[in-house]
């Protein structure tokens, strides 16, 4: 992705622009209202695709740094520090318009609840990677204590997802068994914004992996 | 030499080591004991039920006095290079992790040996047998985390609060799984109802025991 070239990256950006007014567009003003809850749902549109938004970025982090670990190519370093900034961002929207969402349908901001509670380990967990990553100083042992940490760091991602399952939560089960709670016209605006969320991570991915490329790059001649 | 007997040459190493200075042992009770008193102190002047506070503050002893220990077990490696002796022993460096793992395991153990009993006592709770497997299963996982990311601090700028920041949220799983369990098991709780949270702990045990074991090897080497 780094290599590609700026024509590439701003043919992303557009797309991912234009699938964002769309979406912006569509939750506003064509998603059909809420029966209980009225327009104070529509923050679902933004809450769920941009948990789901996080973690694919972490998950792609994750990947990275097995990746680097075996390989130890920088480029996977590279992807993996670049999606964990992102994903992070991402995650903390989550949290935010979810607890927009919890004040909305249950009355409170947070609760300590299994599917909140482990989202908020997650949160600390790329946190906590990025404040490694700040504070150790040799360049091979960084990248490779970072990568462990990450690797072990993610092994609580899927706990999160079998813990809205695993106990009576007041989380909503929005898609059990083989059927969901959404009306078909709610299910197809909130597939389009996964969509356009992911391009738009995309994008940014693009952009942040050529920063982190354009840095090594000076490390490089800072040393010749 | 076979595994087993590898694991306890090393293991043994850090008991005579600590027999000789015990500044570490020491200064885990000490530490945990003052834990345990100032929540009890603080909790009593504003809950009227105690013992519903107790699991917690029980665990929250656990875990910071299991901090200072670990903590400790990687620095006084590196000191003195005894970290690039040990990197220079014919033993498979994962078989390392496991030896820290259980010296680990024996120091925060003995240390339970005592906050245990004193939160019994301060708390008034009654014993029940199941206690037992649950704090064995929560140092385990407590420790398993631990010992690998005590590694990986061990060259990072301000090791001291780097440890605490990235072995807690990695914890935190673990520690809420036993605390739900302890206050079950001692608020008399049907097991159905909490047995979900045990399969927890032991399911992160297991998988943080697998995982750190096969990481330690890329967080030690050179």
């Amino acid at each position: 992705m780094e290599r590609w070239t700026r024509t590439h990256r701003n043919l992303l950006w557009a797309v991912s622009a234009v699938t964002i007014g769309i979406a912006l567009f569509l939750v506003f003003l064509v998603a059909p209202r809420e029966a209980t809850m009225g327009d104070m749902q529509r923050v679902f549109y933004f809450h769920v695709p941009a948990a789901w938004v996080g973690y694919l970025a972490l998950f792609v982090s994750f990947v990275a740094s097995l990746l680097y670990l075996r390989r130890r190519e920088s480029r996977w370093d590279r992807l993996a520090l670049s999606s964990a900034e992102i994903g992070l961002v991402f995650i903390t929207e989550g949290i935010i318009t979810g607890s927009f969402w919890a004040k909305a349908t249950w009355g409170v901001w947070w609760t300590w609840e299994p599917r909140l509670t482990t989202s908020a380990v997650l949160w600390a967990i790329y946190a906590s990677y990025l404040t490694l990553r700040r504070a150790m100083e040799e360049q091979g042992r960084r990248e490779r204590v970072a990568a462990v940490y990450s690797v072990l760091g993610f092994v609580a991602v899927p706990i999160n997802f079998m813990a809205i399952r695993w106990w009576r939560t007041v989380h909503p089960l929005v898609f059990e068994g083989g059927g969901s709670n959404l009306t078909p016209a709610m299910l197809r605006v909130l597939i389009f914004c996964i969509v356009s969320f992911t391009l738009f991570y995309l994008a940014v991915l693009s952009l942040r992996l050529g920063i982190a490329w354009a840095e090594e790059q000076v490390e490089q001649l800072r040393y010749e | 030499m076979s595994l087993a007997r590898q694991v306890w040459t090393l293991v043994l190493k850090d008991l005579s080591l600590e027999k000789r200075s015990r500044e570490m042992l020491s200064s885990m009770f000490i530490f945990a004991l003052l834990v345990v008193l100032v929540f009890s102190f603080s909790f009593d002047l504003r809950v009227e039920v105690m013992s519903g506070v107790a699991p917690g503050v029980l665990w929250v002893a656990i875990a910071f006095a299991g901090m200072l220990g670990l903590a400790r077990s990687f620095v006084l490696e590196r000191d003195q290079g005894c970290l690039d002796g040990l990197l220079l022993c014919p033993v498979d460096r994962s078989l390392l992790y496991l030896g820290k793992l259980v010296s680990n395991l024996l120091f925060i153990s003995l240390t339970e040996l005592v906050v245990v009993p004193l939160c019994f006592a301060l708390f008034n709770l009654t014993f029940h047998w199941l206690l037992l497997p649950i704090v064995l299963l929560g140092t385990i996982g407590f420790s398993a985390v631990g010992t690998i990311v005590s590694a990986m601090t061990v060259h990072a700028r301000a090791r001291e609060v780097m440890l605490p920041i990235l072995l807690f949220p990695l914890v935190l799983p673990v520690l809420i799984a036993a605390v739900k369990l302890t206050g079950g098991v001692l608020d008399g709780q049907p097991w159905r109802e909490i047995q979900n949270w045990m399969q927890l702990l032991v399911g992160f045990d297991v998988i943080f025991l697998v995982v750190s074991y096969l990481a330690f090897e890329y967080v030690i080497e050179e």
